[in-house]
């Protein structure tokens, strides 16, 4: 398992002109499960986008430490992004990208179909798959190449309790097999039931830094309050 | 209506009887146009493809051209591949005047426009979906522009076919730059003006019905083909 620190100093995200996130610093060193937590507009998914590199900062700088390369990140999209192909080609496409030969990456595509249960819909068109499938397809696709750091953007939204359950359950087995993960979600008992430590966001700014377990028993400011106690915020 | 009803019994008995000359003709109307659609789409796929995903200066500009491209009047097309290939033209020397090959060349500058233009339209719009997942992959250009295309590869046929659809259709330039030699570069078309500035009209007819069986039928072909082997719920 990778240890990594990751340092955001003075971040500013802007969009044509209106300010999406920050300004903002924080320091987060070594967590295997981190919850950027916020209601709908918070910052979340553009911090989230920031870190990964998906998009740059319009001031101010973000350090990794170590540097990790894209190639061992994966990011699984909110809305997931379905290539225009049968189940299985898509979950092997990122081996296929990194130069696997096509029966190798075939054979482990297929051991994930069997991880997620969507094995008998191997060679079916992913675009009929239904939400929970989808999602879980894209998390696998997500995490074939064994990547040291996975970002999720609200991966279970939408979906019912089984699903989010299924697709909770790979997240764990994921972390037990040693990667790191990063998740935004508004959604208080997923972060409780999955989370390390959270990093708390209210409007483009990072409001608190802290463990779940201190998030939830004594959140330090107001806001973090009223979240918690299922609060509108705003 | 005498005419019409008179060319399409006339066209069931060129077909059904086997006439040679038809038959000569519409393999060789088909042998340049396919031929054409298929310079045309190897040269203007890739290259929508790398317009829809790339960003330069002058990409708008290069666009907007190849969008007025398409509706460049095929007689001029003809008469510019006519000074080229003709014995005082830069390319004279090779002597392809008046043969299938100036025809095909005439062809592919007038279908060439119109599927790449169809083409940059189709895969921006997929590039528009897939562009994080391909960022976040770290895919090279190569690898995103080989995606887009098999992804789009219905879309695709449907720029090529409409590639073809203008091409087979098209007199003016194989008019000029072919010549209507019989037994070398007739074509339908050609030869349905030929019959009918002779005053023929049931052959004239006869050949236009054949021309859009013919039409019709690639059609149908290139769908069927594609759909039995990439069954999607896209579209």
């Amino acid at each position: 398992m990778i240890d990594f620190k990751i340092k955001g100093a003075n971040l500013l995200i802007k969009k044509s002109s209106s300010l999406l996130l920050g300004p903002m610093s924080f320091e987060l060193v070594n967590l295997s499960f981190m919850i950027l937590l916020g209601q709908n507009g918070a910052g979340k998914t553009s911090l989230l986008r920031l870190l990964h590199g998906l998009d740059s900062p319009e001031s101010g700088s973000l350090v990794w430490e170590p540097k990790i390369k894209v190639e061992d990140q994966s990011f699984v999209f909110q809305s997931p992004i379905i290539l225009r192909r049968n189940v299985l080609e898509n979950v092997f496409y990122p081996l296929i990208l990194r130069g696997v030969s096509k029966s190798d990456a075939i054979s482990i595509a297929k051991e994930w179909l069997e991880k997620i249960f969507l094995i008998q819909k191997a060679y079916e068109p992913a675009l009929s798959l239904s939400g929970g499938e989808r999602q879980r397809m894209v998390i696998a696709r997500a995490l074939i190449s064994k990547p040291k750091i996975l970002f999720l953007d609200e991966p279970t939204v939408n979906l019912d309790g089984e699903s989010k359950l299924q697709i909770e359950n790979l997240l764990k087995q994921a972390l037990r097999d040693g990667t790191k993960i990063i998740m935004a979600t508004h959604d208080l008992g997923q972060a409780k039931r999955l989370g390390e430590y959270i990093l708390f966001l209210h409007n483009g700014k990072v409001v608190e830094t802290t463990s779940v377990n201190s998030f939830f028993s004594e959140p330090q400011t107001d806001e973090a309050l009223t979240f918690v106690r299922g609060g509108i915020l705003r | 209506m005498s005419d019409l009803f008179q060319g399409f019994i006339q066209a069931l008995m060129l077909i059904f009887t086997i006439d040679s000359d038809l038959y000569a003709i519409s393999g060789r109307s088909l042998q340049v146009t396919m031929t054409a659609t298929l310079i045309a789409s190897v040269v203007g796929i890739p290259l929508g493809a790398w317009l829809a995903v790339s960003n330069f200066r002058l990409r708008n500009v290069l666009i907007i051209c190849i969008n007025a491209l398409m509706g460049l009047p095929p007689v001029v097309v003809g008469l510019l591949v006519y000074l080229f290939l003709s014995k005082s033209g830069p390319f004279g020397v090779f002597n392809l005047l008046f043969t299938p090959s100036a025809m095909i060349i005439a062809q592919v500058i007038i279908i060439l426009p119109i599927i790449a233009s169809i083409s940059h339209r189709t895969i921006r719009i997929l590039w528009k979906e897939y562009r994080d997942f391909f960022i976040s992959l770290n895919a090279t250009r190569w690898q995103i522009i080989l995606t887009l295309i098999k992804d789009s590869r219905r879309s695709l046929i449907t720029a090529a076919l409409a590639g073809f659809g203008r091409g087979i259709g098209e007199v003016g330039a194989i008019m000029i730059v072919g010549g209507n030699i019989d037994h070398a570069t007739r074509v339908l078309t050609t030869a349905i003006s030929l019959e009918t500035s002779r005053g023929n009209f049931h052959l004239a007819m006869a050949l236009g019905i054949v021309l859009i069986i013919l039409s019709i039928l690639i059609n149908f072909l290139m769908h069927i083909t594609v759909k039995s082997k990439y069954e999607q719920i896209d579209d």
